[in-house]
């Protein structure tokens, strides 16, 4: 199966051409922008896992080490598209099209962080495994019965293959030939449970042979790799062509979330050995570099201005307003049934407000 | 006379801990089952250990799957072992929900006892603890209204290993829920080794004759704290910790409150469906002449648990337990 479905790269670990079919693509205009993202998201990242330790957000899920696979991916789906994120998905989102202001209230645990972006397809993110995967295949399907060419993309995980939903949804997908994009980040852990006691299958991409879907395996550590391959998968799926699995193989570097210790289930010695060796924006880096992309200064500036801008989100964030407990009551329902509006007056009434 | 027994000051985590590793040692066909319970210890680590003391084969790391887990667990149960399945919260329980109530729950009854399920199903619970979004429902009552189903809460280590060592021992399927906020809030004196805490049997926290409060859970910290403010009004409050939500203890409901003739019951699981309406049909049914006011409640409300930052005002309060108490003093 790993012949069958061989891990796909574009460059290598060094920054070096593995695969030269999209070189002409391949502008320094493109690299940068897919380094700037990158980067950003990777400050952001940080930062979350800092604001979570000072104690100015809660719990806190980290995915350093996954840029390429999101980013990539996000960045190859169009306009009115629709998107699928997880919670560790954020990069993906804010490529696609979330503010940093939104993200970090999302992990302030307020409700106003699942609020897409006018005129943005992106689903707040799925807390329980694979559920997306069916929202996916029916956002999609939609659009096809609308005979528009829109697509959706769904993230998810090598855990989440384990769950009933996953085969559902690319079953239904196949069947009802949706364009969508299911996007697996396979980075080895589903929190504690390495991936060879998730499955005995030897890749995830295999997965799509049952349900007669093309199925790519890819290195989701080479950005280019990831975005080309989507792009693909999404022309595919607008041309009436079917879903698509791809499985990027990755990596997290850190927890699972913030409350989690991996040192428990694994050698943190192998984080860091990967992020010397097959880190998403170093190898970006060494590829400018052999590319004569690279630019010190360039690069100074622009850490200094994705700082600033993340600051500035994060100031918005702790500046936002305390929400309402009228928020708790008032959007269950279009309108609010007699047993919601007693509850909310007597729950006023308790608290002296009427 | 009476046997010394030695003890040791454990967290709520701990004691759910001891009292599997307790049954594990007595008996060869308990099993634990669910995801992150071996190498990693439960996200909680109320398996920490385990995995060391009792081997792979019997602390199992499944594939991420909740009707995975319930469903094998059933067919294990069914086939001579007693699986412990770990559900990682109670938020993740619904892919299970079929397997529960279309299996667990009535196999005996399908067979008419050819065929049992002797099962306990683990799962943290509960709001107040500033988790992420669905980590914090409190839905015992699709349990507790499910037929076939016994469902238990504990609110202090000294119970969830009494009662869980009971749940183990009970021949039917039980959903043994633990309150989040109650795991390391507090450590207390826990026997070592066996002993029980029968399921059905509340408990009475606190004596007092003028108003019974039914609560459980993470709630009784709130309720506690309730009732010692009334006590500094003079309402003197009969605090009973349900600890089992089916079957409730009939008898000590009934017994409080033809005493203090006033309820108030508190929930942070919304009001409509809770078990609130169930107990205040227990009232009903046998004691209504002896009620000198209408029964209150103090709930979660009508709408999903919202996310953290809006979660205090979900949560019942001392503040509002106090309201209540005084509202049904006052009638």
């Amino acid at each position: 199966m790993e012949k069958q479905f061989p891990k796909l790269q574009i460059i290598n670990e060094n920054g070096e051409w593995n695969d030269e079919t999209y070189r002409s693509e391949i502008t320094e205009e493109l690299t940068k922008e897919l380094y700037t993202k990158m980067l950003r998201s990777r400050l952001f990242d940080r930062k979350g896992v800092n604001l979570q330790r000072q104690g100015r957000i809660g719990t806190y899920v980290p995915f350093e080490g996954q840029e390429a696979s999101q980013i990539g991916s996000a960045l190859a789906m169009g306009e009115g598209d629709w998107m699928f994120p997880t919670y560790r998905d954020h990069a993906a989102t804010m490529t696609f099209g979330h503010s940093l202001k939104t993200l970090f209230l999302y992990w302030k645990g307020r409700q106003e962080g699942c609020i897409p972006p006018e005129g943005k397809n992106i689903f707040p993110p799925a807390v329980p495994i694979a559920s997306q995967l069916l929202h996916a295949t029916g956002a999609a399907w939609a659009e096809k019965l609308k005979g528009t060419d829109r697509a959706s993309i769904v993230y998810f995980g090598d855990g989440a293959t384990s769950e009933g939903d996953f085969h559902e949804g690319l079953n239904f997908a196949s069947v009802f030939n949706a364009p969508v994009v299911f996007f697996n980040q396979n980075n080895g852990f589903a929190i504690s449970v390495p991936i060879e006691k998730q499955m005995k299958s030897k890749t995830i991409a295999q997965k799509a042979v049952a349900y007669e879907m093309e199925g790519v395996r890819l290195d989701g550590n080479d950005v280019f790799a990831v975005y080309f391959h989507t792009r693909t998968a999404v022309e595919r799926a607008r041309k009436g062509e079917g879903p698509t699995l791809i499985e990027a193989v990755t990596w997290r570097y850190g927890a699972h979330t913030t409350a989690d210790d991996p040192s428990k289930y694994r050698d943190q010695n192998e984080s860091a050995t990967r992020r010397e060796k097959t880190d998403p924006i170093l190898r970006l880096e060494r590829f400018m570099k052999n590319e004569n992309m690279w630019d010190e200064k360039w690069a100074g500036d622009l850490q200094e201005s994705l700082t600033a801008e993340i600051e500035a989100a994060v100031k918005e964030m702790e500046e936002t307003d305390a929400p309402h407990y009228n928020d708790v009551f008032d959007h269950v329902f279009a309108e609010n049934p007699w047993p919601i509006e007693s509850q909310k007056e007597a729950y006023a009434h308790s608290r002296g407000d009427r | 006379m009476t046997t010394a027994v030695d003890t040791k000051k454990l967290t709520m985590v701990q004691a759910v801990t001891d009292g599997m590793r307790v049954m594990m040692k007595e008996q060869e066909n308990v099993i634990v089952l669910g995801e992150d319970v071996g190498q990693n210890g439960g996200v909680f680590r109320a398996t920490d250990g385990l995995v060391g003391e009792f081997g792979d084969k019997r602390v199992i790391d499944t594939p991420l799957a909740e009707s995975g887990i319930i469903g094998t667990s059933i067919g294990l149960a069914m086939n001579g072992f007693k699986p412990i399945a770990e559900m990682q919260f109670l938020g993740f329980i619904y892919p299970a929900f079929n397997q529960i109530m279309t299996h667990a729950s009535r196999i005996r009854a399908r067979t008419l006892g050819a065929f049992t399920v002797p099962m306990v199903i683990r799962a943290p619970f509960g709001a107040g603890v500033r988790a992420p979004e669905i980590h914090s429902d409190s839905v015992e009552a699709l349990f507790t209204g499910m037929p076939g189903m016994k469902v238990v809460v504990p609110s202090n280590p000294y119970d969830a290993k009494g009662m869980l060592i009971s749940a183990i021992e009970d021949p039917d399927p039980v959903l043994f829920l633990e309150p989040m906020r109650c795991y390391r809030s507090t450590k207390m004196d826990v026997p070592e080794g066996k002993y029980n805490v029968p399921l059905g049997k509340a408990a009475r926290l606190h004596e007092g004759s003028d108003v019974s409060i039914f609560a459980y859970g993470a709630m009784m910290d709130v309720v506690t704290k309730a009732a010692k403010a009334a006590e500094e009004k003079g309402i003197k409050c009969d605090v009973i910790d349900l600890r089992t939500l089916y079957p409730l203890d009939k008898d000590m409901i009934a017994e409080s409150v033809q005493k203090t003739g006033r309820a108030v019951i508190v929930h942070e699981a919304p009001g409509t469906g809770g078990l609130g309406e169930t107990i205040m049909s227990l009232i009903n049914d046998t004691s209504f002449l002896y009620m000198k006011a209408p029964v209150e409640r103090v709930t979660g409300f009508d709408t999903p648990v919202p996310m953290f930052a809006l979660e205090d005002h979900y949560l019942p309060s001392a503040d509002r337990v106090v309201q209540a108490i005084e509202k049904v003093t006052q009638f």
